[in-house]
């Protein structure tokens, strides 16, 4: 049973359930490395994956579908960023609030255009595999292009933002020592904005990938968490993007793997509902064999106000 | 336990806005505000849904309290969302993060159930109900028990942990009722709980169950722990300032594991409540987001009991109110939702408001106001 083609697939979809992961974990990494705490990360992903299909639909363009998911991304951030960085809200509460809300908006819109007797499709986002002709092994380059994009462009590209320009110092500084960036003429709040907003479009994206890319449809509950998943692989990667990426292929391929063992004789009398869970749990089991003295932004949780 | 109100300062600067703001420096008017800034934040989507705002708040507010069977519902409505409110308030009190009360009310729904399925069927209702609240309260607990141990022996952040033990539980949930306790029926549910274990109705025809009088007496319950009791004393000092908690002696991380278990075994008896007082089954919907909704219900409450109890009615009456109104002026019920997480932001930015408020003015620093409830985690932040 566990043959060459078996191994393809598995790589294959591992690098495919990795992909919303690797852009809402680099979404929050920027943002939390200028020392805001995002979850509102979930309804983000959520809003994307809901305006990503939902106008992709009414244009009947992926594409245009995706610059909407972002656009609403950009706006989920920076209302993140007036409670949080122009009042100086609590960020847990602030977080929690914006995915319960997003949460219900998209199931209201989801309701007020798609409701109906049949579920809406789309023609989703077309496969790419330039190396096709290497047979098994050549499944693993069987993919989306988002999610090239997402290993190819977005992480490194994040790595390079946060440790190699000038916005990356402004962030880090920011996320560490506010009243020092501020002294040194770095306005602690635009700086937030950016990160907020730069991350909302990410984790935006990250969702959408699933609506425009793998399903070509919205139902509900589709980020299932993925978006808390996240968050803890932002702990595990030490606000750094590659060790994030790594746990992001941790738990994708610990989920590809439980979705094909199911189906396989000796195996298939555990439901898919538990294989499903084992991601999850592997998370937790990751975070507390090495989240301990997680190096946490210096000014993580903390408000900025000048004095 | 609201601060006392920062005194209005007659004739400094600022528009009527400020001075409602500074007014509303009790716990009751800063909620009450919060609800009013988040109706007419909510109007346009209202607009956008086909309806006229005024048509539907009255909908939602008013027609629930317009029948003695509607307003039954709406005790009926605000049972769990009494329990998760306590649940995260009592948690939030001890500047513990816990965000688990959803999986925490499922895995109690489950171990209601699955007493309720098993127990023979001429065992007594004193027997039964009590052995279901127990073990309810005791799967709330364990799902607990592990982010509060992660947290407490090797310090990791339990609002993670809690989160992502969320989706596990409703994965738990559903593998139950599509797999060994897949009702012989053919549907997606468990079969029914026996009869012994279906908490008494409280009137006639109306729904109203005892898990509705259970959870006021676990309000009065947890209202008398925090404010007369030692430790509710020791569990405040660990939420405001837990360096200073450890310094006077108090044992910051044996509080902490305390509390995350009385949070979680509240949150379980909300699952218990569901399942034996309303669906008498498990279901993968027994939950409507309660967990989530509950803290919106402790942030809305002000993080205290009473608070937490009218918190509770209102988003109770909101709930009948939002399904009466997708009959009555095709508005989806799912705008509930929203009105729930606009509320929350509207109450959180209230609070940073009034605290900035507070800090800015000309007080010296030594007399200002204890730190605002919601800032307690503030020092308490991993680091």
């Amino acid at each position: 049973m566990i043959d060459g083609s078996f191994l393809g697939d598995l790589a294959s979809a591992t690098f495919r359930n990795a992909t919303p992961l690797v852009y809402g974990t680099a979404g929050e990494t920027v943002t939390e490395r200028s020392g805001v705490l995002n979850l509102g990360i979930e309804g983000t992903m959520y809003v994307g994956a809901f305006t990503g299909f939902a106008v992709a639909w009414w244009v009947g363009d992926p594409l245009i579908g995706l610059l909407a998911a972002i656009v609403a991304g950009l706006l989920a951030g920076a209302v993140m960023g007036f409670l949080t960085v122009t009042l100086g809200a609590n960020q847990h509460v602030s977080g929690l609030g914006l995915t319960i809300g997003l949460i219900g908006l998209s199931e209201l819109g989801n309701r007020l255009l798609l409701s109906g007797s049949e579920l809406q499709k789309i023609q989703p986002f077309p496969q790419w595999n330039p190396l096709a002709g290497l047979g098994d092994i050549g499944l693993v380059f069987q993919q989306y292009g988002l999610t090239y994009a997402a290993f190819l462009l977005v992480a490194p590209a994040t790595w390079w933002l946060i440790g190699r320009t000038p916005f990356g110092l402004s962030l880090r500084a920011v996320g560490e020592n506010p009243e020092a960036a501020d002294a040194a003429g770095i306005s602690v709040a635009r700086t937030r904005y950016a990160a907020l907003m730069i991350g909302g479009a990410l984790m935006a994206v990250g969702g959408a990938f699933l609506t425009l890319a793998v399903l070509g449809a919205f139902t509900l509950d589709i980020i299932a968490g993925r978006g808390w998943v996240c968050l803890a692989l932002v702990i595990f990667g030490r606000w750094g993007i590659w060790r994030g990426v790594l746990g992001a292929l941790i738990f994708a391929f610990v989920y590809s793997l439980g979705l094909r063992l199911q189906i396989m004789p000796g195996f298939d009398g555990i439901p898919r509902e538990l294989m499903l869970a084992l991601p999850y749990l592997a998370v937790i089991a990751a975070l507390a064999l090495s989240g301990r003295n997680a190096p946490y932004p210096g000014a993580y949780l903390k408000p900025y106000r000048r004095s | 336990m609201s601060t006392p109100a920062p005194l209005p300062k007659v004739g400094s600067r600022g528009s009527a806005l400020r001075s409602t703001i500074a007014a509303s420096g009790s716990t009751l008017g800063l909620g009450l505000l919060a609800i009013l800034v988040a109706l007419i934040l909510t109007s346009p989507v209202i607009i956008i849904a086909g309806a006229s705002p005024i048509d539907a708040y009255a909908n939602f507010f008013l027609v629930p309290l317009s029948s003695q069977f509607r307003l039954l519902e709406v005790l009926v409505a605000a049972t769990p969302l009494i329990l998760t409110g306590i649940a995260v308030a009592v948690a939030f009190r001890g500047g513990y993060w816990n965000i688990g009360a959803e999986g925490q009310l499922l895995l109690g729904a489950i171990a209601a159930t699955g007493v309720g399925i098993s127990i023979p069927a001429d065992w007594p209702p004193i027997v039964v109900v009590p052995l279901m609240i127990l073990a309810g309260a005791l799967a709330g607990a364990a799902w607990a028990l592990v982010p509060a141990l992660l947290r407490t022996r090797l310090g990791i952040d339990e609002v993670v942990t809690t989160l992502l033990l969320n989706p596990v539980a409703l994965l738990f949930v559903k593998a139950l009722v599509q797999g060994p306790w897949r009702d012989p029926g053919g549907i997606t549910e468990s079969p029914p709980i026996v009869e012994a274990g279906h908490l008494p109705q409280l009137m006639d025809k109306s729904r109203l169950h005892l898990g509705f009088l259970l959870a006021l007496v676990l309000l009065v319950i947890a209202w008398w722990v925090l404010s007369r009791t030692g430790i509710g004393l020791r569990i405040r000092a660990v939420g405001l300032a837990p360096h200073a908690a450890r310094f006077a002696g108090i044992r910051v991380e044996r509080t902490l594991l305390g509390v995350a278990l009385a949070s979680g075994a509240i949150a379980g008896i909300a699952g218990v409540s569901e399942v034996a007082g309303i669906q008498f089954r498990l279901t993968s919907g027994i939950s409507a987001g309660y967990g989530y909704t509950g803290i919106v219900v402790a942030m809305l409450g002000g993080l205290s009991m009473p608070g937490v109890l009218l918190s509770a009615l209102f988003l109770g009456d909101l709930r009948v109110g939002t399904n009466k109104a997708e009959s009555a002026l095709d508005i989806p019920s799912q705008i509930g939702a929203v009105v729930q997480g606009v509320i929350l932001l509207c109450v959180v930015g209230l609070l940073a408001i009034r605290r900035w408020r507070i800090s800015r003015s000309d007080r010296p620093a030594d007399e200002a106001e204890p730190p605002a409830e919601d800032e307690r985690h503030l020092e308490n932040a991993p680091a």
